[in-house]
């Protein structure tokens, strides 16, 4: 059954649409593309290009500072803390290894029709729908 | 200098993208998840929007050898599925069902001042740390 209380497709879809542009943005103007993961790799162990690195991610924090002075948002998590640092851990270094992730492979790369990207990105959505499924049968949180 | 000013720029926008598309609230990425009960399709808007707003523009610069400021373009040209790649992408997906959260979300989610973003923030650079001592 589809969850139509939660569903919001159209502030889904704005939102979509914005992360796109500034995708173009970032590629127009510096060259580079905006995966994130990439980004926030090269902050914290390459001293290449390190402060403008740094710059995007804190403007990933001041973004979302702005919109909540005129707006809500909900953040809601209900895991327990191993889970939160197995998890953390598990996208840090699964995200290295497969060079990328949400932003990288599954905009940046489905972008650009590239064929790694594509495999990675439903390779990680299917595992994590699988995860999802997992967890919840045996009921851990 | 207008690569710093372009960085800041484009880091606001994607987090006003991320915070305005639900991505940046845990739940809601697992309802997406979850597709076997209640499932909740909306950040498949998020990715279709992303990439139905991007890919004509990554069309139109395919061929560029550099960027409208004249910087080179880092774009990757590996085509083939390497071991790294599935096991990498993988162990992303595990994580990221675990959590509800992947990287541009979980550092947008420090505007929330919950201790559980910087823990998982935490947890993730320990992740590519030891991730690039290993491949060492």
């Amino acid at each position: 059954m589809i969850d139509l209380n939660n569903f919001t497709p159209f502030s889904s879809l704005i939102g979509g649409l914005i992360i796109g542009f500034s995708i173009i943005l970032y590629l127009y103007t510096t060259g580079k593309l905006a995966g994130i993961s990439g980004i926030f790799d090269n902050a914290i162990t390459n001293s290449n290009n390190r402060f403008a690195n740094i710059l995007f991610l804190l403007g990933l924090i001041i973004g979302p500072s702005i919109y909540l002075l005129i707006n809500n948002a909900n953040f809601e998590i209900t895991k327990s803390i191993p889970l939160i640092i197995v998890g953390g851990f598990l996208v840090g270094f699964g995200t290295k290894l497969g060079s990328g992730c949400t932003s990288g492979h599954g905009v940046c790369g489905i972008s650009r029709l590239s064929v790694r990207s594509i495999v990675a990105t439903l390779l990680f959505v299917i595992i994590a729908m699988i995860t999802v499924f997992v967890l919840q049968k045996i009921g851990i949180h | 200098m207008t690569q710093n000013f372009f960085s800041l720029l484009s880091g606001i926008i994607f987090g006003i993208g991320l915070i305005i598309s639900g991505m940046t609230n845990p739940e809601k990425v697992i309802g997406f998840l979850s597709i076997t009960d209640n499932w909740d399709p909306s950040l498949m808007f998020v990715m279709g929007g992303a990439i139905i707003f991007s890919a004509p523009f990554m069309f139109l610069f395919r061929n560029k050898k550099t960027s409208l400021l004249g910087h080179e373009l880092q774009i990757p040209s590996r085509k083939d599925l390497d071991k790294n790649l599935i096991i990498g992408s993988s162990l992303f997906g595990i994580g990221w069902g675990l959590v509800g959260l992947c990287p541009g979300p979980a550092i947008s989610s420090l505007v929330f001042l919950s201790p559980v973003s910087l823990i998982f923030i935490f947890s993730m650079s320990v992740g590519v740390v030891l991730q690039k001592t290993i491949i060492k």
